[in-house]
């Protein structure tokens, strides 16, 4: 056991210290075993140094996210060249991922040639198959028609899906459209009563994976951090005994869980956020080009079958 | 444009005679002043146009307070892309990069909500006021209207 865990008085798993530390930033990179909804948390240096063997199940999957292609500014100039780093990190895991999810915000501005760069880029991505889920950024100027199109085809409503593998059932959403003037994000009834029809049939033991790109929980509503009805989304979730939701947006690791559920936010490939609260806006956060590297990465997640466990890897571009 | 300019030199004029009468007045006027929205004046002396700079994640100034007619520009000083839509869809810009732009004229007086559709926390207000009648706060009247609100509070 991790020495993360070092008291356990709810019998959970997770100390506070342990999830503390499982709060911040991926700067070294932090491991997390979920089992019945539960996480148990380890840095990410420890599970590189001993056999990572045992962590191995019937499907492994990786999340990167938050690629924004086009972005061009002080705090990554060449966003292209991070995505091409993770992209690596992704090839030389040890078990080829049976898919990679991309959770959105792939372009800076929606334009055209920014969706060709990222589509060139991933195709050197050795996996079956790549699902995606639009970010803000992707939608700008069309309400995500362009990003439909090219990253969306057979999808409902206004791209959302839900597909099943070994056992686990995965459903994108689409958090990212028709926002409301001081609101979060936003799934919209359309999309809620689908997913409520998608679940129907399901029995409660089957493990649930959800991604969309904003948050389904309230990290932080004061920047947005947030979706509006993602209650009304949870709720049909509850009756599940594994659930897993992974998002990206806020460009940092975030881990939380409520019940059965377990909420995890991934790195971006290409430029850090605040903690937060901790700057005057979520802009794009200039570090030092030297630490760049270890605030941007991957999330591997290895679903074990009849453990109901997911483990979820975040690893960063440095090392 | 050219009335609007008359109208702040007797607002000068107007100001003056008000330092002369009555020096306490006038610190609460100042600070009636403060808590008015921001008059167009304001933006257009700092940049020549009457302009609503995107920074930070907010719109700055807002409220602003317009006489009708008169054309706002929005500049993106952001590392991220904003937009500006009014919540009733009057007006609405494409995405706008770094240091782009986005102009509308309003020509009828009124309140116009706007927000940031891709950060909708973002949320700001335009005041338009009929032509003549716009930015009380700036003639004598208005000052003294102000002043005397304040003592009574």
């Amino acid at each position: 056991m991790s020495k993360y865990i070092e008291e356990n008085l709810d019998r959970d798993g997770v100390d506070r210290r342990g999830f503390l530390k499982c709060m911040a930033w991926a700067g070294t990179g932090t491991f997390c075993l979920l089992q019945g909804g539960v996480l148990k948390s380890f840095a990410l240096t420890d599970v590189l140094r001993k056999n990572a063997g045992d962590l191995k199940g019937d499907l492994s999957f990786v999340q990167i996210s938050d690629s924004h292609i086009g972005f061009n500014k002080a705090a990554n100039p060449d966003v292209a060249a991070t995505l091409r780093e993770a992209i690596a990190k992704v090839n030389a895991l040890s078990t080829r991922p049976s898919f990679v999810l991309h959770t959105g915000d792939l372009t800076h501005l929606s334009k055209p040639e920014e969706f060709d760069t990222l589509a060139e880029s991933l195709k050197s991505l050795k996996t079956e198959r790549i699902f995606y889920v639009p970010g803000e950024h992707d939608v700008l100027n069309d309400n995500g028609q362009m990003f439909r199109e090219r990253f969306g085809r057979g999808t409902q409503g206004d791209g959302w899906y839900s597909f099943d593998q070994k056992g686990a059932h995965f459903i994108g959403l689409v958090n990212v459209l028709d926002l409301k003037a001081g609101g979060l994000g936003k799934l919209g009834p359309d999309q809620l009563a689908w997913l409520e029809k998608d679940l129907v049939r399901l029995k409660s033991s089957t493990p649930i994976v959800v991604f969309a790109h904003i948050p389904l929980w309230a990290v932080y509503p004061q920047w947005g951090w947030g979706t509006d009805d993602s209650e009304q989304a949870l709720s049909l979730l509850k009756r599940f005994g594994s659930v897993t939701i992974l998002n990206g947006h806020i460009h940092q690791t975030m881990q939380k869980i409520e019940g059965n559920i377990a909420f995890h936010t991934a790195c971006s490939t290409a430029f850090p956020q605040p903690q937060p609260g901790q700057a005057d806006s979520p802009g794009p956060m200039k570090v030092p080009a030297e630490k760049l590297r270890s605030l941007l990465g991957v999330t591997e997640v290895n679903f074990v079958r009849g453990k109901h466990t997911l483990a979820i890897v975040d690893s960063t571009l440095q090392g | 444009m050219q009335r609007w300019k008359m109208q702040q030199s007797k607002t000068a004029r107007n100001l003056a005679a008000v330092i002369f009468g009555a020096a306490a007045v006038l610190s609460l006027v100042a600070a009636s002043a403060a808590l008015r929205p921001h008059s167009a004046t304001a933006a257009q002396e700092k940049t020549g146009a009457i302009s609503v700079s995107i920074d930070n994640f907010s719109f700055a100034p807002s409220p602003l307070e317009i006489p009708a007619g008169t054309e706002v520009t929005w500049i993106n000083k952001d590392d991220v892309p904003h937009t500006v839509v009014s919540t009733d869809r009057k007006f609405r810009s494409q995405a706008l990069d770094t240091g782009e732009k986005f102009s509308f004229t309003f020509q009828d007086p009124g309140t116009y909500q706007y927000f940031c559709s891709v950060h909708p926390k973002m949320t700001g207000t335009i005041i338009v006021k009929r032509a003549a009648a716009a930015n009380p706060a700036r003639t004598g009247s208005g000052l003294l209207a102000n002043a005397l609100a304040l003592l009574r509070l």
